[in-house]
């Protein structure tokens, strides 16, 4: 069998061991073997944004990161934004209200591309949240019910 | 019939579904975990057509992790051909088999199976199996494939075309006589990804001890898996459990059952080990079914004034490899459906669906009437050129009008209910048509390349009624549910449709929740298995709520019925004093009342019997609609060209619909804006590239353009209502009307943007590279 390493990687705040092969993706790292499969996958190849996580508070495609490179690195999913169904984050909420998902296979993952846009631009244009998140794709809502989920997310914390 | 009282229905009510999706606490297939479980991965055809002369599987079945390597030799005999679907008089006969059988078809088809105890070491082995193929010539082109002495698809078959339907028309040949004025256009139909966000997924696990199949497969239609599954492996469908868990979007590909769901199905029983396969994204393109992929050919005789009398039209629609569940449909619909809403007298039409060396085509958010829009309404934008007529003006001369309905095309179509002139008056308002042609002609003054263009245009949704399709695909296409109370009065809803985004877990619950005065919370509905859902159809053709959802007001119409004998028994009144209202019945003219929740525990407790009833309070419906519903709509879109880099911008689409009642007016707009953002795809940027030699070119995502938020502005909506009477809830589909307006909507825009130059059609996708050669070539033409 092919030689594995040892990674320790923070996950949501647990701190998590595991011996992987080199060559393991983030995102099968977080699927396979931490169970979190909320990370989903849509492209292989750094595209489509359904495997976005946060890496040390920073958007990354979970896809074209390896399990290595996260070693000793802190790493957010969609699992981990919301402690329980009554505290959602105000992104969660934000797509519930206005609609934001249909099949919501692509929604962690632009939840978590969303994430980045409003840590750095609480309050941002429409045209910026378009081009925040112009490496996500979703098929189903033609987009525009999400820009109102984030520009609901940005009021709400601006109310906060 | 019971009119429910509305008090969810018709409001914009959040969806049940979100709660566990927007924490990524949805299953999807390939979030299923089993204890034992191995992974499966394939090894497909490099070449478009030739003869498998050898494959050598030794080195992959070696390797290390490896658990077993599959071909067709090994399983000859045990299992039938590919699940494939519409079966006609005429068409040839045309097995696909599981895996290649000694001959391969088209490129991605699958030639082996590998399976492993992680995914990583399947894949790996699949370098490893040596498949020898002598390549013969591959037929890529569909017109091309229509030639007698060109390469077969089918050795064994006499020709390429599949099914060859002319419809000829003398009367259609008078009028073309008569007719003022005829023009002619080639108007092509580019072949699409459906691009599902998560592609297809299988997990098939077999128990040996209870012989029981379980298939978790991201499908569109879990019953017609089950029932696939038993004929091609012959194990009986009451052993067979499917289960279409949360799907990641479908629009059409997810209807046929594909030959790796058997396929898995046989390995894992033939392992007795859980077996699971999610096909990558390269995988997605090359082998989940394409949409579209039509050559239409289109004559017109009209009058000076606008007014079309005649069509004649060809279609030419690319089959691919094999006959997939809806494909030669596809074709025939673009006929049916080739008026539009205008009252055109006579239509003469021949439709052809070939076979080439490519993936199959299917049904694809539309489905034949995408394309017949795309004809008519292009039709009418020349048409109006043609005549100096604004293309307003010239569909509004047109139109079906509001009291001849129900309306049967010249193509045969019986159109439920329509009032074209409503939605586009209110299309026109909400637009400022003038003003907008006022700004145009300034914007034209001044050297800009601006173009409005329009849309009005009707489809068909609702699909059934079965005898259209039962024949043909061993399936009907009415819809089931049943309705459960609890001792508490809690509701469950067992719906046969299959949602995969569409919201009637919601939609349904809104329903249930009016029916019997108890909160939408209270109701829960399951769907997408058929061990809980004892009989189904699925979700597609716009059918959720129009056939679904009238199977389940059968259904809560049942067992109100009931509550309400149940009630009048415990009250003391006969069951024609009783009224109802929120949840209460109430003895006419007095407070002698019982609740919905006291009724639904008398109805099990039963230590009170009620004569002539049986205990419980559950009820069973199909719904099997009388016609199919015709929903219409009225779409603008405005966008300015870039002359010197061909680039589009879109700046500015409304859309005005009617889809009858609404039953979730945020779940419809949903679907609305979903469904325009995924026809202008297709007008503007997507498109599935073959070379000439077979190969596929836009197999990753860096060459398939799906479209992204930064191209589109906020879109304006609105609607109105027509209701239809096929079903009772006056519903008549939503789901694929955006796809179907917006892509001709968008190409009128473009051409009228370019019609100053001389340019009277852009192909799609209207990509920049093609519209600059449009320009330089109108330029060097001047």
């Amino acid at each position: 069998m092919p030689r594995s390493v040892p990674v320790t990687v923070t996950v949501n705040g647990s701190t998590h061991e595991r011996e992987v092969e080199p060559r393991t993706l983030l995102v099968h790292f977080l699927r396979e073997e931490l169970d979190l499969t909320g990370v989903h996958i849509g492209c292989e190849s750094t595209l489509c944004g359904a495997c976005t996580v946060h890496l040390n508070g920073r958007a990354v495609k979970s896809c074209t990161v390896l399990a290595v490179q996260a070693d000793g690195q802190e790493v957010t999913t969609i699992e981990g934004l919301a402690p329980d169904a009554d505290n959602l984050h105000p992104l969660q909420v934000g797509f519930w209200e206005k609609h934001g998902l249909q099949c919501g296979y692509c929604t962690p993952g632009m939840i978590m591309a969303a994430k980045q846009l409003l840590d750095d631009n609480p309050s941002p244009t429409d045209e910026e949240i378009r081009e925040a998140i112009d490496g996500n794709i979703c098929r189903c809502t033609g987009y525009q019910q999400i820009v109102d989920a984030v520009q609901h997310a940005a009021e709400a914390a601006g109310a906060a | 019939m019971v009119t429910f009282r509305p008090n969810s229905v018709g409001k914009a009510i959040k969806r049940r579904e979100d709660p566990r999706l927007i924490r990524g606490l949805g299953t999807y297939t390939d979030d299923v975990k089993l204890p034992g479980m191995t992974y499966a991965a394939f090894v497909r055809s490099d070449f478009p057509a030739g003869a498998i002369r050898s494959i050598d599987t030794a080195a992959a079945a070696d390797h290390a992790g490896v658990v077993a390597v599959y071909t067709y030799a090994d399983m000859d005999g045990q299992v039938g051909p590919s699940p494939v679907g519409a079966e006609m008089p005429g068409m040839g006969k045309a097995d696909h088999p599981l895996l290649a059988d000694g001959r391969v078809l088209h490129v991605g088809q699958p030639v082996a199976v590998v399976v492993a105890e992680t995914p990583y070491a399947a894949r790996d082995a699949t370098g490893l199996v040596e498949v020898d193929i002598e390549p013969r010539e591959a037929v890529v082109d569909v017109e091309a494939a229509m030639a007698p002495d060109a390469p077969r698809v089918y050795e064994e078959l006499d020709s390429n075309i599949c099914i060859q339907v002319p419809v000829p028309n003398p009367e259609a040949d008078k009028l073309f006589e008569q007719a003022d004025q005829t023009l002619s256009m080639r108007l092509l139909n580019q072949r699409v990804a459906p691009f599902p966000m998560e592609g297809r997924a299988i997990c098939a696990h077999w128990e040996e001890g209870p012989g029981k199949l379980t298939i978790w497969t991201s499908n569109q239609a879990p019953h017609f898996v089950k029932q696939q599954i038993a004929m091609c492996l012959r194990i009986p469908e009451i052993r067979i459990r499917a289960i279409a868990p949360e799907v990641g979007g479908g629009f059409g590909a997810k209807i046929p059952t594909y030959p790796e769901d058997p396929l898995l199905c046989w390995v894992s029983r033939k392992l007795r080990r859980p077996v699971k396969w999610s096909e990558t994204r390269t995988e997605n393109l090359l082998g989940m079914t394409h949409g579209r992929g039509h050559v239409e050919k289109i004559e017109v005789a009209f009058q000076n004034d606008g007014r079309v009398l005649a069509l004649k039209g060809q279609t030419i629609s690319e089959l691919g490899a094999w006959r997939s569940f809806y494909g030669p449909f596809i074709a025939l619909s673009t006929h049916t459906m080739s008026c539009g809403c205008y009252d055109i007298k006579a239509v003469a039409w021949e439709t052809f669906a070939v076979y080439t060396n490519t993936m199959a085509t299917e049904a694809y958010r539309g489905a034949g009437r995408p394309e017949a829009a795309y004809i008519i309404e292009r039709v009418m934008d020349e048409v109006a050129a043609a005549t100096g007529l604004d293309p307003v003006g010239v569909r509004r001369r047109n139109f079906v009008d509001k009291d001849a309905f129900p309306h049967t095309t010249a193509s045969g179509a019986v159109y439920d209910s329509g009032d074209y002139e409503k939605t586009l008056d209110r299309m026109i308002e909400l637009v400022g048509y003038d003003d907008a042609r006022e700004a145009q002609r300034q914007a034209r003054d001044d050297g800009r390349l601006v173009g409005i263009g329009v849309a009005a245009f009707t489809e068909v949704c609702g699909i059934g009624p079965s005898g259209g399709t039962a024949p043909h695909q061993r399936m009907g296409t009415w819809e089931s549910a049943t309705v459960r109370v609890e001792p508490s009065g809690n509701v469950t809803v067992y719906t046969g449709v299959s949602p995969h985004g569409q919201g009637q877990e919601t939609a349904f619950a809104q329903m249930a929740a009016d029916a019997f005065g108890v909160g939408i919370d209270d109701v829960v509905v399951v769907h997408g298995d058929t061990d809980q859902v004892q009989h189904g159809v699925g979700t597609f053709g716009s059918r959720g709520i129009a056939v679904g959802g009238a199977a389940l007001h059968m259904a809560l119409t049942k067992v109100h019925a009931k509550a309400t004998r149940i009630a009048a028994h415990h009250l003391d009144a006969p069951v024609d004093q009783i009224d109802y209202e929120d949840g209460e019945f109430t003895v006419s003219g007095t407070d002698r009342k019982l609740t919905f929740r006291q009724v639904a525990e008398m109805a099990h407790l039963w230590n009170v019997a009620v004569p002539g009833e049986e205990p419980g309070l559950e009820a069973v419906a199909r719904f099997e609609p009388p016609g199919t519903t015709f929903p219409f709509g009225a779409h603008l879109c405005q966008v300015e060209v870039d002359p010197e880099s061909g680039q589009i911008e879109i700046q500015r689409y409304v859309a005005v619909d009617d889809f009858g009642v609404v039953i979730n007016p945020m779940l419809a707009d949903g679907q609305r804006i979903g469904g325009v953002v995924q026809g202008i795809g297709q007008a503007m940027w997507e498109e599935v590239q073959y070379d000439d030699g077979g190969q596929l070119l836009s197999g990753t995502l860096m060459d398939y353009a799906v479209p992204r938020a930064k191209h589109f502005p906020r879109m304006v909506l609105d609607n109105t209502v027509t209701p239809t009477d096929v079903n009772p809830l006056g519903a008549k589909g939503i789901g694929e009307l955006g796809t179907i307006g917006s892509t001709p909507c968008v190409v009128n825009a473009i051409v009228d943007a370019l019609r100053p130059l001389g340019i009277t059609n852009i192909d799609m996708p209207a990509k920049p590279e093609r519209v600059w050669q449009a320009i330089q070539a109108a330029a060097s033409a001047q």
